[in-house]
């Protein structure tokens, strides 16, 4: 078709149905309308001179572009999704064991993913140094996510069958591991996931080293109410994992006899919080539960200093913000605000002097550790003790190895230990403040507490009968 | 009270926000006609030029006079959004003036292409630009505090508003400007150079997108899709305003912005977004040459 027949049939309808039909028409289907046009490619006669246009017929079409934008932007960027970088030798010989790596190198989530499969990149190239897993040197293969839960599932896929790889450490977001979940199910095979996360999952193929709710959510909130904050304001990022995370803190605070003054949900680009900042006005809250994910930190507490608010009017726990984010946002902007995680640079022992060092010493100076990074160092080592304890590689065995416990690790946060149960990490629970130098430095710190991801011996998480999202 | 005009200035500096970021829409696409798609990516291109311009004098110059390098970057993200508009008006628009759909099409790839190159250039990490010393903080009057960053940026469209104003109605160039606009082979006929009145025009309105570039680095953070999060708005604003139309894209940038914002108060920013679509859709469906009309005797208007 030529681009004549926009406009013939324009004419046509309006002869039909009388002047003014066809922009009728046009307007109500402004999205069909594009997409009709996709395949229609002019052939190439244009001149330069310009066409009078129809404002109508222009303004229609930029209304259906401006929304196709702004649905596309819901689903975030989306790269080119192809095997970026490979391992030291293609296939996996005699005396080589191949594992896969599966996170984001390109799309929005990259900034954080990076850190984490740096952090796995260390702990291979330490254990190959050390002499390697039962014998043999880890090769690995590196998938790009793409930030996109369906490429993060092809590439599961892709990792399990073709490649043939012993395990995979990957993922970063609760969308992209509900993703590759049956995937890994059905193949019988093993993820690791090493970032902290809503809990109420449980699955027998994958193994969870970041913090459950209950070693992260729960105790900060805990330690709040301790510290006698009384009006809680939830703000968090319009996903999974702010809906669910708010969902305990709820039941929980409920269960203190405490308020929650006001919950807001952010969209994933949002970039002007005026309104949410009036919100908070208005609810004078004692403190912020901050879940915002991404950029949206960065526009918050921008948008909160301008009103010159500092950590004294509103006092704010985050769960999302770690080493990095800090460094992104500013330290001047959040010192004196907390946020919860189990470890942090600053964290005292050898251990993780040791890791601090060997993390700067490859990557760079101005790196920082984080806790994700730290539980994906984790990961790797946890994944080599169980295949020594298995005595194999075989998905299979190693599983039964894990479920059989006694799995630790003297990790940077402090000895780890893998629950065989629900396959969560029995780990610390660290508190933290933002400091002048954009490190984090502990203010309270628990026990290891025991993994729960279903909260089920929480009477009040019991009683308020929280549902996984999915 | 207090309350009602902290909202008020909320959606003032909201509306003057999507006011900068369209008024250089409302002359690419307003008078040219061209859906510039890559818009956005010259306000990122803005913001990230704040950004270099931030580092080189951090690194080169002494910190008593590093406030100013504001007052630098502004010029300097005109100048490269400018260019690179010249520069895209040049070889690839002037190609495909009247075929709408083509231009949509290949701006959106042009888009695309800066997206990715912002991203190699600087890093997928969204990088921060820190907001000279006397726009930190806010002057607080009877209980409603007013940032000096958001009266900077109300300062500043009310500037730039004028400029183009001054620029399009009072000045010898703008007369060219409009005569080609309004009647291309007239204007011709003339003796008006409309392919160097054609990239000039078209320059300006992405040198516009460059200086608001510089004012949202000051809100949030900078990335390679942060125009994105912008054109959105900005297009339904030229088309709710009018297109063609000043002062039309003026009004839309209001009813736009505080619609957001007052619907924001009393629902989520997500149901408030789906609001002021609607709004925008149903508007539209009523009168859907926007607001404002340019009286033409042409008969395909």
């Amino acid at each position: 078709m030529k681009k004549h027949s926009v406009s013939l049939e324009y004419s046509q309808i309006n002869n039909l149905f009388g002047n003014g039909a066809a922009e009728r028409f046009l307007n109500q289907n402004v999205c069909g309308f594009i997409i009709s046009q996709g395949d229609m490619f002019p052939d190439k006669n244009g001149g330069f001179i310009m066409k009078k246009l129809n404002l109508k017929k222009l303004a229609a079409i930029a209304a259906a572009a401006a929304m196709t934008v702004s649905f596309a932007g819901c689903g975030g960027s989306s790269g080119s999704g192809e095997a970026a970088a490979n391992g030291s030798s293609e296939s996996a010989g005699e005396d080589t064991v191949k594992v896969g790596l599966l996170h984001s190198l390109t799309g929005s989530m990259a900034i954080s993913e990076k850190s984490v499969s740096d952090a796995e990149k260390l702990a291979i190239d330490e254990i190959n140094a050390a002499g390697g897993v039962l014998g043999k040197q880890i090769v690995y293969v590196e998938e790009d996510g793409a930030s996109e839960p369906s490429t993060f599932a092809t590439k599961a896929e892709k990792l399990i069958d073709s490649e043939k790889v012993a395990t995979v450490f990957g993922c970063w977001t609760s969308s992209s591991r509900k993703a590759v979940k049956p995937i890994f199910e059905e193949y019988g095979s093993l993820l690791w996931y090493p970032v902290q996360y809503e809990g109420m999952e449980s699955s027998p193929n994958i193994v969870y080293t970041g913090a459950a709710p209950n070693q992260q959510i729960v105790p900060a909130i805990d330690y709040l109410i301790d510290q006698g904050y009384k009006k809680f304001f939830l703000l968090g990022s319009d996903y999974v994992f702010p809906r669910t995370a708010n969902m305990i803190i709820n039941a929980q605070v409920a269960n203190a006899g405490l308020e929650v003054v006001g919950e807001e949900y952010a969209d994933m680009d949002q970039t002007d919080f005026a309104a949410i900042i009036a919100k908070i006005e208005a609810a004078q809250p004692d403190v912020i539960i901050n879940t915002l994910n991404g950029t949206g930190n960065v526009s918050f507490f921008k948008q909160m200093s301008e009103k010159n608010y500092t950590s004294s009017d509103y006092m704010t726990m985050s769960f999302s913000i770690a080493e990095e984010e800090v460094a992104a946002i500013g330290a001047s902007i959040l010192k004196g605000h907390m946020v919860s995680w189990n470890y942090y640079q600053t964290t005292a022992g050898e251990k993780n002097e040791a890791f601090v060092a060997a993390y700067k010493a490859k990557y760079g100076e101005n790196r920082v550790t984080s806790d994700p990074a730290e539980a994906a160092y984790d990961a790797v080592y946890l994944w080599k003790a169980a295949c020594e304890k298995a005595g194999s590689f075989e998905a299979a065995d190693v599983i039964s190895a894990i479920e059989a416990g006694g799995i630790t690790f003297d990790a940077p946060e402090g000895t780890v230990v893998l629950n065989g149960e629900n396959h969560h990490l029995v780990k610390p629970v660290r508190i933290g403040q933002v400091g002048d130098d954009g490190l984090i430095n502990e203010i309270y710190a628990t026990d290891p507490v025991e993994p729960d991801p279903y909260l089920s011996t929480y009477d009040w998480a019991v009683a308020a009968g929280i549902q996984p999202l999915e | 009270m207090a309350q009602f005009i902290n909202t008020l200035f909320n959606g003032i500096s909201l509306s003057s926000i999507i006011l900068l970021t369209s008024l250089g829409l409302a002359i690419t696409f307003g008078l040219m006609k061209v859906i510039n798609m890559a818009h956005g990516e010259f306000v990122m291109i803005g913001a990230y030029m704040t950004y270099v311009m931030q580092q080189i004098f951090v690194k080169f110059f002494p910190e008593n006079i590093r406030d100013i390098y504001y007052f630098a970057a502004i010029p300097f993200a005109f100048l490269v959004t400018f260019l690179m508009g010249s520069l895209l008006e040049r070889f690839i628009i002037r190609r495909l003036y009247g075929r709408e759909i083509d231009s949509l099409l290949a701006t959106w790839g042009i888009s695309l292409i800066l997206q990715q190159a912002a991203r190699n250039i600087f890093g997928a990490q969204g990088v921060n630009v820190t907001a000279p010393s006397f726009l930190n903080g806010g002057i607080t009057i009877g209980g409603c505090t007013f940032s000096y960053n958001r009266l900077f940026i109300i300062f500043m469209v009310a500037l730039c508003l004028f400029i183009v104003w001054a620029i399009m109605y009072r000045s010898n160039f703008g007369k060219q400007m409009r005569a080609v606009m309004q009647n291309r082979t007239m204007a011709q006929c003339m003796g008006i150079n409309s392919r160097k009145v054609d990239n000039i025009t078209f320059s300006i309105g992405s040198g516009l997108a460059g200086i608001a570039g510089c004012s949202i680095a000051l809100l949030g953070s900078i990335d390679s899709t942060v125009g994105q999060s912008y054109i959105v708005n900005s297009f339904m604003a030229v088309v709710l305003g009018g297109v063609g139309k000043l002062l039309g894209t003026v009004i839309g940038s209001a009813i736009i912005g505080s619609a957001s914002i007052f619907t924001e108060n009393y629902t989520s920013s997500t149901i408030a977004k789906a609001i002021v679509l609607l709004i925008v859709i149903i508007f539209l469906q009523r009168r859907p040459q926007g607001l404002f009309v340019i009286k033409s005797r042409s008969l395909d208007e």
